[in-house]
Order: C-alpha cells, then structure tokens, then sequence
C-alpha cells in the first residue's frame, strides 16, 4: 500500500518530472536554452535552408546545427528528439533500457519535393496533363525505395526511438497541432494515473519547416512578414504583432510515479499537477469568440490539479503573436482569473524561439519548470508597443526575478485544440 | 464476470467497398458465402483498390460548406463517425457530444495533383528548381487544402459536424494510430479517466499520391483480386489497399447501461507493441501477445485477422494464429474489404462486435484457406500485423 503523500488530491499517483531535455533555435540543451532565454536573446534568423525570394515571410526559427544523415523531415525531427531523450533521461539518471511506454507528438510528414524531382527525373515523360504520380508509381515499381517509404511514415520516428532507448509496449505518435507537446504529456501523466506504469518518456518533436510548410502557413496569414529584423518579429500581446514565426526544436520530459522516483533516490525536477482539455467546434482555424473552449480547458486543468486560480504564480503563454490567439486568450485567462490576472505574471518564450508547432506544448513545459526550479521569469521580448486591449504583465523584455511554486502553460492549436497544464514545484 | 467499468461497444460506423453502414456488412458477416468484393482494376492499374461505396454525404454532413472544406479522407472519417454516433443514439444528445473524448487514427498528406504534376513537369525544364518551386506553390497551391489534408483535422471536422468536444486527440502511425488509438480509449474507460469515447479513422485508397507512398516497399498486389491468404509473390506485393471508414463508440458498462445503450460486445483486452520481426521475433511476440485470449474457450472464438496482404507477413501471422488457437475460425476481413491502414484495427473490431451481436457464422472470405463455421463465436480476437511495423491483439466477448 503506498503511502498518502505520494497520492493527489484525488488518490491518484502524482506524477514527477525527473528528467528534461531541449532544443531550439537558440541552442541544444537546458543550460544554453535557459542562459539565452533568460538574456532576452531571440534565436529568430533569416532562412537559409532552402531559397525564399519572392516569398512574404523570409525568416524562421529553424535548426541547423543538428546534424542529419538527410535532410527531410523525418531525420531532423527524430534527431532533435533522440538528442533531447539522452538529455532528459541522463537528468533523471537512468541508463539502459528505458523500460516504460512511449508518447511522441511529431509533425505530420510528406515526402519532400527534392524526393519528388528525384523522381520525375527517373520517370518517363508526362503523357497526359497531371499524370506525375502515375508516372511516379511507374517508377517506383521498376526501383523501389525503402528510405522514400521511410521518410514519409508517420511511424518512424517512434520506431527509431523505442530501438534507441528500449521502450516498451506500442509507441503513441499523436498530432493534437499546435497543443501536441501538451497532449504527450497528458498521455503520459494518465498511463501513470492508470497504475500501468510507473514512467513514461514523453517527447515531442518539429524538424519540418521546408518551403511548402512556410508557404501553407503563408496562405492562411498565420506568420509575421516583418522580416527586417528577423529577432523582432514575435511579438506576443503587442499592438503591432502579426502573426507567429514558424520554428523547429523538440523537448523530452521524463515522467515517474513520484513514489518511483523517490524510491529510486530521483531528483524530483517539478510535478504535473493537473491536465485540462476541451475541444473547439467553432471553425477551423478560429477560436470561438467567447473564447469558451479556452475558458474550459484552463479550468479544467486547474480542477485536475486541485487548485485555486489564485494558487497559480505565473502563466507561460501560448501567445503566439498573432492578432487572434493573443486576443482569445488574454479573454480567457480574464475570464478564469478576474481581477486577479493583473497580479500573475505572463510571459511567452515564443517571443524568442517563434512556434515550435508540435514541440512547443512540451518545449514550453521543460521552461515552465525550469522557471520555478530557478526562480527566474523569462521575458516577453520585443514589447515596445503594448496592445492596449491586452492589459496583462508580459515580464516586457527583461527577466525578473520571482518566487514561483505553481505555472500554468496554455496550447491552443488549428482543429480547435487546445490542452492546458498545471506544474508545481511540490507535491502538495 | 460484469463489471462497471468494462469496456463495451455501443455504436459502430462503418463503411467499406461492401456498403454503407451496419445492414452490408451484418449481410456479409451472416451470409451463407463470401461473393467476390467490388474492386477498381483499371483506374490505378495495375495496382487492384477496394472503391468507396456510393455515399450521400448530406446524411452525416449536412452543410454542404464544411463538405467542401474537407478532402475524401477526412469526409469519410466524419460520415462513419457520424454512423456510430447515429448508431450510439448519441447524435441527438449534445451533452453527451460535449462530454465526449475522441481519439481519431489518423493519415493525411493528400495532394493536389494537378498542382504537382505541374511543379515537375515544369522542373524538368529548368535548374533553379527551388526557385520555381516558391513560385509555383505560392500561386497554385488552394489555401484550404493545408487544412483539408491535415492529420489532426479529421477530429477538427468531427467537433465541427458532429459537436464531440469532450476531448480531441489525433494518433498517427499507419496501422499502429488504430491499434493505440483503441488501446489508449481502453485503458481510459477502465480507469474511469473517460465514460465515453469515439475512436476510429479512415483511408481512402483510391488515390496515386497515397499508393505512391506504399510502393516504396513494392507492398501492392497487382493485377486481378485474389482472396487474402491465396494471394502471392507472383502478383506483387500482396496488399490491396481499401478505403474504408471505421468509427466505435465505447462507453463504460455503467454508463451504457445507465442510459439503456445496445451493448454489441464487451472488449475483454487489448494489447500493442512492435519491435525487429526476424529471426522468429514476430512468432514470438505475436504468441506473447496472444496471451490475453487464453481466458477465452478457442473453440467458441473467431478471429478477425486484419493482416495486410504482404505475402510473407500474412503466412507468418496465420501459422502463429493456427498455433496458439488452433481450435478458433479465422477471418481475414482485408481480403473482403482492403487494408485500411490506420482504420485497420477499428474496421477489425467493428466487424467482430457486428458478428458477436448477431450470433454469426462468418463465412470464409478465402474458401481454399479458411474453415467453415459451424456455430456462432461467443468471442473473437481481432489482429492487425502492420505492413511494415506495429502489432495489436483485442479480445471481445458476446453480451449474450
């Protein structure tokens, strides 16, 4: 029988982070990740991966200095992840096989046009108008691809990941969009709850920024074009802000049962307190505007972790710095937290790292516990011309100092996704 | 032995080339034999596809505006989806639809081949491809496909129809998105962390952008339909790809019972894993996993094989089933209805959940390789062996 401190509010298993591990734009590693956040530092540049005359968004917040056997994004984003695993699990010290199940939340892959070149290359000439995959098809039945397969599974990330650090059981790849690294952990903390295992990895990853992705974003208006300079694009809750900058980067979270990990001499890094969800069927893209799934997800994560709004020190945002998301969930976060919101912090790293899509939920939570493990807030940068409809503390370009026992970190994503997360520094 | 929190399945949304919801398919699981299925041999030759039946997307998508928002994949994932809830009677509760989780297996990466085709050919012709490309897909490319093709808006469209918006989670995987999707409802139900889940996903097979994909391997038959176990190595690869939509409601006993919900069948367990498939690997796991169906008489079980078609992968997982239950019927459904891929699983449940509760005695779908059924199953074991990775293993019981 285990003991009553190792149980939550509801008699459930708490659930510890004991291992964390990260890449972004501005770095690989926790340490590089959290100097540079901490100095307001944007890891925001010009693309220079593949050409981008002629189109409206030149910039990025890519990662390059992650080496790949090729480049697509299949191999980027399970290298992001494999490096930010042995980050996290040598955090948690463990060693060996991992042992527990595995939660992925990686990006939707297509093959690459350079893989669809290679192929008209080698296919017979066009006999009718739009006939490319027939021709295609032809091709491949004379010379069949492994690694063209390969690189557009949606499987092969988690495959190459449970190989590399002995998982157990089937793996979960998930897309919840832009809330998928929130979602992984969420997966994560309830097999724990469920008494199915007493450790989970959890890691989500993006490596797939390319020039459709950048333009698909394009179409819909969702990115900056204030690409001079590229660091001051994002700019979460100010006026002048125009959409989100498209960025790459990954985080792995280590996950025990915290009766496990102190069992086992664990540092205990933070816990996940509480998980809140709530679906948007108001259109595709859009929030709805009373903001109401928003609304329901924050309090239902704060249900879940048994606690007050007043109990919460400091929001790491979704804020994205586009003109609808800051807008929704600024009303949101007034909603649930009145008048008291003014006194709660809120800052957003992707004033600094851009979106980093499937990864940010996860990407954000690592800082988010790193924020209360410090004691440091991370600024909201580029905020020299503050929205006015937005009154909020955005920690405005420069780090503070402040006591936080208690985060709450927001996912909203297309599809009408959204997931929120409460971490504590303590169990009770 | 009952218990509240078991989890039972209480709407079925299907759709394969054999029909439109429940009535086509219990006529095929009751009928007295299989009929060679409806397969398109000309439009993609030579690589056979299982066709989308005929559809009236009004029944389940009544705007015609959120039709159009969406590619075939996603449309025939939100209609069957639309079937099991109809088929629930929970379509006309919306409490329950907001209350409801959702974990949709999920595909994506549709193209517009028109807009593609005209990229390469244009390429050829020119050396500063990427330039060209820029171009190209700035002007071309329809602002709505993005989202019309995106993995995780299949759910989207789903809150958006439908109004389930208890939760939305999108797996993918190949066939691994259907096995974890049913596993992850599962265990939620029984812990009592959801009462009441969608599950489910959809493929559509008649597409040269998504056969492109599964080429790599060489993994499609080609030429004429042949039955599942008879196919071979002379016919290419073996699968037969079919578009199919496959959406369960599961619900906890309490809860279906609580609100007089139908209960089909009662899923007893489930397990997924995966790992190298040489040297025996594959025999072994699949006899581990095989397991959770010991606490089940073989005599009194059928097993729904979701094996895809790959000819060595098929014999393989056939000798293990043959071993370990050597007293159950098995039923290789792709055979009759094509690989579903990431709705393989779900399609493979719902088809055994439809026989448990009609008392069936399922004909062969391969006469040469299948035995006859001679009484009604009590239980069935449903398998999905994944074309190139992933293994999953359910065990449901009749309520009867």
């Amino acid at each position: 029988m285990s003991e009553i401190r190792f149980k939550d509010h509801l008699g459930r298993p708490i659930v510890a982070v004991t291992g964390m591990g990260v890449i972004t734009s501005l770095g690989q590693g926790l340490q590089d990740n959290w100097a540079a956040l901490t100095s307001g530092r944007s890891g925001i540049h010009k693309i220079s991966r593949f050409p981008t005359d002629k189109l409206s968004t030149r910039i990025s917040g890519t990662v390059d200095f992650i080496a790949v056997p090729a480049n697509n994004s299949v191999e980027r984003s399970y290298a992001f992840a494999r490096e930010t695993t042995r980050e996290a699990l040598a955090q948690a010290g463990l060693s060996g096989d991992f042992g527990g199940p595995l939660f992925l939340a990686a990006p939707p892959v297509e093959p690459e046009w350079s893989d669809r070149f290679a192929l008209a290359d080698r296919s017979g000439p066009s006999q009718v108008e739009g006939d490319a995959y027939d021709r295609f098809l032809a091709a491949m039945r004379e010379r069949p691809d492994a690694a063209f397969l390969e690189a557009v599974q949606f499987g092969s990330i988690s495959e190459r990941l449970s190989d590399t650090f002995g998982t157990r059981g089937l793996p979960v790849t998930l897309s919840t969009a832009c809330a998928s690294g929130a979602t992984a952990i969420q997966l994560g903390v309830e097999a724990i709850r469920q008494g199915r295992t007493d450790k989970a990895l959890v890691a989500a990853t993006d490596g797939s920024v390319s020039a459709e992705a950048l333009i698909r974003f394009s179409l819909l208006s969702a990115l900056s074009t204030q690409n001079d300079p590229p660091e001051g694009a994002s700019k979460p809750f100010s006026k002048d802000r125009d959409g989100f900058v498209i960025a790459e980067g990954a985080a792995t979270l280590v996950l025990e049962s915290i009766e496990a990990a102190i069992a086992r001499g664990a540092k205990v890094l933070g816990v996940i307190k509480g998980l809140g969800e709530k679906a948007d069927h108001f259109h595709r893209t859009r929030s709805s505007p009373d903001g109401g799934p928003a609304i329901a997800t924050i309090r239902a994560a704060l249900a879940d972790a048994g606690m007050e709004e007043a109990g919460i020190g400091y929001v790491n945002a979704h804020g994205t710095s586009t003109p609808e998301n800051d807008k929704m969930e600024y009303g949101a976060m007034l909603a649930v937290f009145g008048e008291g919101l003014k006194s709660i912090p809120v800052s957003s790293n992707k004033s600094m790292i851009g979106h980093t899509l499937t990864a940010a939920g996860a990407v954000e939570a690592v800082f988010s516990i790193q924020t209360m493990l410090t004691g440091t807030l991370p600024p909201t940068i580029n905020y020299s011309n503050p929205d006015p409809a937005i009154a909020l503390d955005v920690v405005p370009n420069a780090k503070r100092d402040a006591t936080v026992g208690a985060v709450l970190s927001n996912s909203f994503g297309f599809g009408g996704q959204n997931a929120s997360l409460v971490m504590t520094l303590e169990p009770a | 032995m009952k218990s509240d929190n078991d989890v039972v399945i209480t709407g079925i949304g299907i759709v394969t080339c054999q029909g439109v919801g429940k009535e086509p398919h219990i006529a095929l699981l009751t009928g007295s034999q299989t009929s060679a299925p409806k397969v398109e041999t000309e439009r993609f030759k030579p690589y056979p596809v299982h066709p989308m039946p005929e559809i009236d997307w009004s029944t389940q998508i009544p705007k015609r505006g959120d039709q159009r928002q969406m590619e075939n994949w996603q449309r025939l994932g939100v209609f069957a989806a639309g079937l099991a809830l109809d088929d629930a009677g929970l379509k006309s509760d919306p409490d329950a639809c907001a209350s409801m989780d959702m974990i949709v297996a999920a595909g994506g990466g549709e193209r517009d081949i028109k807009v593609d085709s005209l990229i390469v050919d244009e390429a050829l012709k020119r050396n500063d491809r990427e330039q060209l490309l820029n171009e190209k897909l700035t002007t071309e490319l329809r602002p709505t496909l993005f989202l019309a093709q995106l993995s995780n808006l299949m759910a989207g469209n789903i809150s958006i129809v439908h109004k389930v918006t208890g939760s939305s989670r999108t797996f993918m995987g190949e066939e691994a998105a259907g096995i974890t999707a049913v596993e992850t409802a599962f265990h939620r139900i029984k812990a009592g962390q959801s009462t009441h889940s969608l599950v489910g996903g959809a493929f559509v097979a008649e597409r040269s952008d998504i056969l492109l994909l599964v080429e790599g391997i060489r993994a499609h038959a080609t030429g004429e339909w042949l039955p599942l176990w008879s196919r071979s190595s002379d016919n290419g690869g073996g699968m037969i790809m079919g578009s199919v939509g496959a959406f369960l409601v599961l619900e906890s006993r309490v809860y279906a019972q609580q609100r007089g919900a139908h209960i089909y069948a009662c899923i007893e367990g489930i397990e997924g894993d995966r790992g190298a498939r040489d040297e025996g690997k594959l025999e072994s796991r699949l006899t581990r996993m095989a397991k959770i169906a010991s606490s089940v008489p073989a005599r009194d079980t059928v097993v729904f094989s979701g094996a895809s078609g790959v000819i060595d992968l098929a014999a393989r997982e056939k000798s293990v089933l043959e071993t370990v239950l050597p007293e159950a019927t098995i039923r290789g459904f792709g055979g009759v209805t094509g690989h579903a891929m990431e709705a393989q699983f779900p399609l493979g449940l719902a088809l055994a959940a439809l026989s448990l509760d009609g008392a069936a005695k399922v004909p062969a779908f391969d006469p040469q390789n299948e035995k006859p059924m001679t009484a009604p199953a009590k239980h069935a074991v449903v398998t999905t062996v994944g074309y190139t990775r992933g293994e999953g293993l359910a065990v449901l019981s009749t309520e009867a």
